[in-house]
């Protein structure tokens, strides 16, 4: 029976189900045969902090949202077009956040008296009307998957595990999408497992052909590939971005990168990603503690090495006083925080920006480090890169933010070639006459003179120090001329860095101000209303300390400005003190990124309401 | 020497204990223990069959943790606890540099005791000296983690109630390879520590008992004093039994594994009877009896290696790692960071 095919624009779906169901996975793999199909893209992972909750439970509910389209994606999409939900918790979970026409499909197995008694339904939503409105397609995952398998070797709870293979296979027919690439990343995840490598095959393939042929569905939808910027292309998380994007500098400046870190939740990966890339010589220490990660990358920098530390809010925490160190030691020093929910251990696995005062502030004495803030999970490459090449000219540590959404969330990067990128390698000190540890060039920055050098003999460390020689000092004058001169070789930053960009309309009345992470749902807020017809601007903040030179006067040019924030109002307050203007905010700190239509509400708003 | 040890093989220029000292002023209390540990490292240096640029001292916070200012070799002054830590990183860096630390018993124990244990477990190849005095000096006075229990500080007035920690103790514990302990005021057998941790391979712990003339005057003059040293410390060699006293006329007998001093004298025992020091043992039992000597009044205090044993030194492990992945996969570069995995072309 032929099925009418639709074409759309774009779509937001969204797999959930129990945290053991492999949605993670699931909606990875549908995210990387939509990249290779060509369809711009932006995902949002949402799992719980459980790594496995008790099945059937509302808070062990793991969500992947992914957003596709034929034209440009910029956030993950408010509000699904399509959920599968995989048990009841998974569809009581996120019915709210559907659009009201939404599509469900629903696992009809799961809906059994446990589960919705789990999932505390009194009456199965499938058999009253609650789900009125929406296009609910019930399948017997289970089951279908069940024979599907039948006469293999599989346990039945192996058959069980398999069933998300049979509903990606069920949504690549609905959304007309290749399987080969899921077939062959099978066929290289489990070639040691073959009885298991063959039924997720089966599944997947079985769940393609359901499609086809059950009456359930009487259309498919068709999104066209996006017309992206000509090159090559590959999805990255933010965390895998940090990653390239530090090895990626290490070998434009020439030195052996070295990562001193602790697990930490949701930084991990970098480390993960880090130590998997042996042959390109990275050193990967996973230390014992948060202090001995940063501490060890210290010695590495002081030894020689392009040195990063990862970490999270807490972490950074406990590294506070080390970046002191090495903010007093002049050492170049990349600092990654993947901000996430606060304060204290808060929520691990939820996004929030709002460590933002405590990467300015957070430290005893006069200590300033540059901030610098990605603003989607491909920036996050370009970012760990700047953030490389700053503390390496400067010799300064270098604070790079990210957040739990950049981190977990992918898009497509567009692979730079590889002579597009800037030369940053800087000269080790060898010359004996005339050194000194703290003299200066004209950006205020000290010569590296490593161990191994001979004649070069000296000692750094903690206590203040003479400027020029690098004697221990506690003569008064020289300590208010060395925090002058640390604060000051920040601001040469400035002249190192963009302008900071605007976009939107010349002649607004309104600007939108966001950093970091925030960037696409604020953009196609912006978007969103303009095509409404009023004027609205947007600049995006990616250097924080220093702001940009032309931030000042950016700032003023507009009537009003408004200031998106995943916190209390930590740019806001920034923006107040250094700039004395006043700022609308606009706040959120639910653990969640912005929904467009959150931003868009606030606009119209600060327009004064005026929907034209 | 065992084959634990590394053999100095370059040709190097001649340095003298003047070549090691800095110009800086040193800034201890006079009678300070730590002059004298100073001096023992600045004359056994030349000896380390290293250039002195490939030499680096790191310490923490402390009254020992000066130490780094006053050897002109490369140094870093950290903070507090952290040395370990610190120095990790320099060696994982470039494992060709011979590093140092000089910390003491509140550095080393209290604050920056997960990254000694953590150190010792690795086997990272430092050279870690515990300039131990028992008592925190820098801060005025206050009791510290191998401070004896009941002892009068400022801190405790009454009496501190804390149980101190046997730091040898710890590092066999920790599984440290190198474990020895000398004394501030034995010159010549100072050297030998610091000349033996330094030829070790892995991490090399080394407890210095140092004298703190202004807050803990006094507390190892049983050992150092001339007049008690020789009923008091037992120096352990290899291969030689445990022999004691003005006319070494005690000696050292397990029985079971319980140690006691027996007399040579009286007729009941010879030196057949008596404990032979084993340093290269790869059971670490007898090292650890001989760590709990100073828990017993009537046994002497050890001093020497008390234990070395061979265990591959982790900065090693990771450059052999790192070459073996090489080695596989070829040496990466730009091109294949960049098209690792899923890519596709938009043309």
């Amino acid at each position: 029976m032929g099925k009418e095919i639709q074409i759309l624009e774009d779509v937001t779906v969204r797999f959930a189900g129990d945290s053991g169901d492999g949605m993670q996975l699931t909606g990875s793999q549908f995210t990387n045969t939509t990249a290779i199909f060509g369809n711009d893209l932006s995902t949002l992972p949402d799992y719980p902090a459980e790594i496995r909750a008790p099945a059937g439970t509302l808070y062990g509910v793991s969500g992947f949202q992914l957003h596709f389209g034929s034209t440009e994606i910029k956030s993950p999409g408010d509000s699904p077009d399509v959920l599968i939900a995989m048990n009841p918790a998974a569809l009581k979970v996120n019915l709210k956040d559907l659009k009201s026409n939404a599509i469900i499909i629903v696992n009809t197995n799961a809906f059994d008296q446990k589960n919705l008694k789990l999932a505390q339904y009194e009456v199965n939503p499938l058999e009253d009307d609650s789900l009125k409105g929406y296009t609910v397609i019930p399948v017997a995952l289970t089951q279908l998957t069940a024979n599907a398998l039948e006469g293999t070797q599989l346990s039945n709870k192996e058959i069980g595990r398999s069933k998300n293979f049979f509903a990606l296979g069920l949504m690549y027919w609905l959304y007309n999408r290749p399987i080969e690439a899921t077939l062959a990343w099978i066929d290289d995840k489990f070639k040691n497992k073959p009885e298991i490598l063959e039924g997720n095959k089966k599944a997947l393939l079985a769940g393609y052909y359901y499609g086809e042929n059950t009456e359930l569905f009487t259309t498919r939808y068709q999104v066209e590939p996006a017309k992206l910027e000509k090159g090559f292309y590959r999805n990255v998380s933010g965390n895998e971005a940090v990653a390239i994007g530090m090895v990626a500098a290490a070998i434009k400046a020439n030195l052996p990168l070295f990562l001193g870190s602790y697990p930490i939740t949701p930084a991990s990966e970098i480390l993960h990603e880090l130590s998997r890339y042996k042959s390109y010589g990275v050193k990967t220490f996973q230390a014992e503690d948060e202090i001995g990660a940063i501490c060890a990358s210290i010695g590495a920098s002081f030894a020689g090495s392009l040195a990063l530390t990862t970490t999270s809010g807490p972490g950074l925490a406990l590294k506070t006083e080390a970046i002191g160190l090495a903010v007093i030691t002049e050492l170049p020093l990349v600092i990654v925080n993947v901000q996430r929910g606060g304060p204290s251990t808060g929520l691990p696995t939820k996004t929030e920006q709002a460590d933002l005062l405590q990467s300015m502030f957070g430290r005893n004495g006069e200590a300033p480090v540059v901030v610098l803030a990605a603003s989607t999970p491909a920036d996050c490459f370009e970012m760990a890169y700047e953030a490389s090449r700053i503390a390496l000219k400067f010799m300064i540590p270098v604070i790079l933010l990210t957040d739990g959404y950049l981190a977990n969330g992918s898009e497509p990067w567009k692979i730079p070639a590889t002579d597009q990128l800037k030369d940053i390698s800087v000269p080790f000190r060898t010359e004996k006459e005339g050194f000194y540890p703290y003299l200066r060039d004209e950006n205020l920055s000290r010569p590296w003179a490593i161990p191994g050098t001979p004649g070069l003999e000296h000692r750094i460390g903690g206590l203040e120090k003479a400027n020029i020689y690098g004697t221990v000092s506690y003569d008064p004058d020289n300590h208010e001329v060395m925090c002058k001169l640390r604060t000051e070789k920040i601001s040469k930053v400035v002249n190192d860095i963009p302008d900071l960009e605007v976009t939107g309309d010349e002649d607004a009345e309104l600007l939108v101000v966001g950093w970091g992470g925030t960037y696409g749902s604020i953009a196609d807020a912006v978007n969103r209303v303009r095509k409404q017809g009023h004027k609205v601007a947007q600049a995006h903040f990616k250097y924080l300390n220093p702001f940009p030179k032309n931030a000042g006067e950016v700032l003023k040019r507009y009537k009003k400005v408004l200031v998106p924030e995943l916190n209390l109002g930590q740019l806001s307050h920034l923006i107040r003190s250094e700039f004395l203007i006043e700022v609308e905010q606009l706040n959120k700190i639910k653990g969640l990124p912005f929904k467009a239509v959150e931003v868009e509400k606030k606009i119209i708003e600060t327009l004064g309401g005026k929907n034209v | 020497m065992s084959n634990n040890e590394v053999i100095a093989t370059q040709n190097l220029p001649k340095l003298t204990a003047k070549d090691f000292t800095t110009g800086q002023d040193v800034r201890w209390c006079p009678g300070c223990g730590d002059y004298s540990i100073l001096a023992q490292m600045q004359r056994s240096a030349p000896d380390f069959g290293m250039e002195k640029e490939k030499i680096v001292y790191v310490s923490g916070i402390g009254c020992s943790s000066r130490f780094p200012y006053y050897m002109d070799t490369y140094g870093f002054h950290g903070i507090h606890g952290r040395a370990p830590a610190i120095a990790s990183g320099v060696k994982l860096a470039n494992p060709e540099l011979m590093v140092w630390v000089a910390t003491g018993d509140g550095d080393l124990l209290s604050i920056g005791g997960n990254h000694f244990i953590h150190a010792c477990r690795r086997n990272i190849d430092l050279k870690i000296m515990l300039f131990n005095n028992r008592i925190y000096g820098l801060t005025k006075g206050q009791y510290s983690p191998t401070s004896e229990k009941g002892k009068k500080t400022k801190s405790t007035p009454f009496g501190s109630v804390d149980y101190p920690f046997n730091p040898t103790s710890v590092a066999i514990g920790s599984g440290a390879t190198f474990i020895a302990r000398s004394l501030d005021r034995d010159a010549k057998h100072l050297q030998q520590m610091m000349s033996r941790a330094s030829k070790h391979v892995g991490t090399a712990f080394v407890e210095i008992l140092q004298n703190c003339n202004i807050f803990n005057d006094g507390a190892f003059e049983l050992y150092t004093e001339k007049d008690t040293k020789a009923d008091n410390v037992v120096v352990l060699e290899h291969g030689k039994p445990l022999v004691f006293g003005k006319n070494n006329e005690k000696g050292i007998r397990l029985h079971g594994f319980t140690p006691e001093v027996v007399s040579l004298e009286d007729g009941k025992y010879s030196l057949e009877d008596l404990w032979v020091h084993d340093e290269f043992d790869t059971n670490p039992t007898r090292a650890y009896i001989l760590s709990r000597f100073s828990e017993y009044p009537e046994l002497p205090m050890p001093i020497g290696v008390l234990m070395q044993v061979h265990r591959s030194s982790y900065e090693l492990d990771v450059e052999t790692q790192i070459s073996t992945v090489k080695e596989k996969r070829g040496e990466g570069d730009l091109k294949s960071l960049f098209f690792d995995g899923n890519t596709w072309e938009v043309a």
